[in-house]
């Protein structure tokens, strides 16, 4: 395995990929968990679909186009999402959680039209579905290079606002925290690691990398710190078991990331329960 | 001559078209322990988010220690526990030192990190509190009363002037609600902190403060808790309908 990374370019964009995804997915994802906000990502994420499917029928039809990489109009599709599910959240203030659907289904829409739209890119767009070991280019790993430096940066930078604001928003507004802008640079940054994170684990999964290793290490953390930790060491595990899985049995990386961080679930619920009963037992 | 630390001039506030609050004038001084007390749907609350610049109001003018509060900008002068029932998710995962240390935040000042002495204000916020022990301990394993103990300390971390608690007893079990409101008369007392205080605990609450505020939608009264009973029958009605009792314990009046 190591040898062939070393001899093909692609895989090794595929695992330097996967790897930066393996930490930004779930550093951001324990905010979004914690803030409740796991089905934003699902909705952003099939609005990245439209981008990426319209980017693809543009390419297609406009011949000056032909060679732009669709991961721009993706980003920027799920930039724009991002924002309207705020200008919606704000709208319907008693019903915030409509923005979710809505969103989602015009991303579904939109990506429905594209697709039936242009004909022959099945094959492009399975991958961008599920991911793929093979299509993950030198332009989308410098891409997702640069997606990691911003969300590492935000993270650092405003960590203390972060967590003050998904403790407890009302508490973040009345000392006096700009709640607004961090919220809504949060969800642009939410919006680059969905569609940054698309190439590798596809847009329908994207959002469990975001949401399974947090899940998995809030069943075994005390701490807020020990969390973020602990998720993107269930990150790591996912993503490079799921990309050894792909690459040995050409099955979409996507899939096998997935099924994984649901596996390390399982094991590390069952470990819990042990150890809960074992502990009864000695009280007993 | 002292700014008052809060001073509320002649305010109103609409919600939906419906009125909530009319007309409110009144000033907290430095030292005050003010309790704010009335019926549900009086709008204490709203008085507390108005105080706090959550909201704005329709009419009128809040002054925090003594400059404009649209120009106040020195927010870690106070402190705000909120109902921890509205704002608290209670399966989060964090310590007890990561959320008081989050009291911290705004005072650091954005793209600063915590400083090294953190860790000894937290502790030193935390026994103010009496939650010293607790400094490692999950904030989710905490009995209500101990959580409520918990957001004091992430308020007063930071060294508030004044500490604005909105009804903090909402799931502190019976038993705990006197040792809770002893521990605040004593931050008022001991560390003078001022307090500001809506509550429903009025039995409880008013051997330890010194200024009450009857509101309902406007002040029926507002003054030294000992003048109390110079309000009359009708203006007692007025604030709380009906089926008011006078209050045993403020300023020897009996049911």
């Amino acid at each position: 395995m190591i040898e062939a990374i070393l001899s093909y370019e692609f895989l090794q964009n595929a695992f330097a990929a996967g790897l930066i995804i393996g930490i930004i997915a779930p550093l951001l994802g324990v905010f979004i968990v914690v803030r409740r906000l796991s089905l934003i990502a699902d909705a952003l994420s099939h609005v990245t679909l439209a981008g990426i499917a319209g980017s693809l029928y543009l390419s297609q039809s406009v011949a000056s186009l032909a060679l732009l990489n669709p991961l721009f109009l993706g980003i920027a599709a799920s930039v724009a999402g991002s924002v309207l599910i705020e200008r919606l959240r704000s709208l319907y203030k008693h019903y915030e959680e409509l923005a979710i659907p809505i969103i989602l289904s015009a991303g579904i829409g939109f990506g429905a039209i594209f697709i039936s739209l242009a004909q022959g890119f099945s094959n492009d767009l399975f991958g961008y579905l599920f991911g793929s070991v093979s299509a993950v280019s030198r332009e989308d790993l410098l891409i997702v290079a640069g997606i990691a430096v911003v969300v590492l940066a935000f993270i650092y930078f405003f960590f203390k606002e972060l967590f003050v604001l998904s403790f407890d928003d009302e508490y973040a507004r009345a000392s006096g925290l700009p709640a607004k802008w961090i919220h809504f640079m949060f969800m642009i940054i939410t919006a680059l690691v969905i569609a940054g994170s698309m190439r590798i684990v596809g847009i329908l999964l994207v959002s469990s990398l975001m949401t399974i290793p947090v899940a998995t290490a809030m069943r075994v953390t005390k701490s807020f710190k020990q969390t973020i930790i602990l998720s993107i060491v269930f990150g790591e595990i996912s993503v490079i078991t799921g990309l050894v899985t792909a690459f040995y049995f050409d099955l979409a990386p996507g899939g096998t990331i997935v099924v994984t961080s649901i596996f390390l679930l399982l094991l590390v619920i069952i470990y819990k329960k042990i150890m809960v009963s074992l502990k009864k037992g000695a009280i007993a | 001559m002292v700014a008052p630390l809060i001073d509320i001039k002649d305010i109103s506030f609409e919600y939906e078209q419906t009125k909530a609050l009319h007309n409110i004038s009144m000033k907290v001084e430095e030292g005050d322990f003010l309790a704010i007390l009335g019926p549900n749907g009086s709008g204490k609350s709203t008085l507390l988010k108005i105080m706090l610049g959550l909201i704005k109001p329709s009419k009128g003018k809040i002054e925090l220690f003594g400059v404009d509060a649209k120009n106040f900008k020195n927010r870690e002068w106070i402190g705000y526990v909120s109902q921890k029932s509205n704002s608290f998710n209670s399966g989060f995962p964090a310590t007890v030192e990561e959320v008081v240390a989050g009291g911290l935040a705004k005072k650091t000042g954005l793209f600063h990190r915590l400083p090294k002495s953190a860790h000894q204000q937290v502790a030193e916020a935390l026994e103010a509190v009496g939650m010293q022990d607790f400094m490692g301990r999950s904030v989710s394993e905490l009995s209500g009363g101990q959580q409520q103990r918990i957001f004091i300390a992430r308020a007063l971390v930071a060294k508030p002037k004044i500490l604005i608690l909105d009804e903090p007893t909402v799931g502190v079990d019976h038993q705990n609600v006197q040792a809770f409101y002893d521990m605040l008369a004593s931050l008022n007392r001991d560390k003078n902190i001022t307090l500001v205080l809506v509550t429903h605990d009025v039995d409880t609450v008013t051997d330890r403060i010194t200024h009450v505020a009857c509101l309902n939608q406007t002040i029926h009264f507002h003054g030294f808790k000992e003048q109390l009973h110079t309000m009359s029958d009708e203006q007692r009605e007025a604030w709380y309908g009906h089926s008011v009792r006078k209050i045993h314990h403020i300023g020897g009046s009996h049911a």
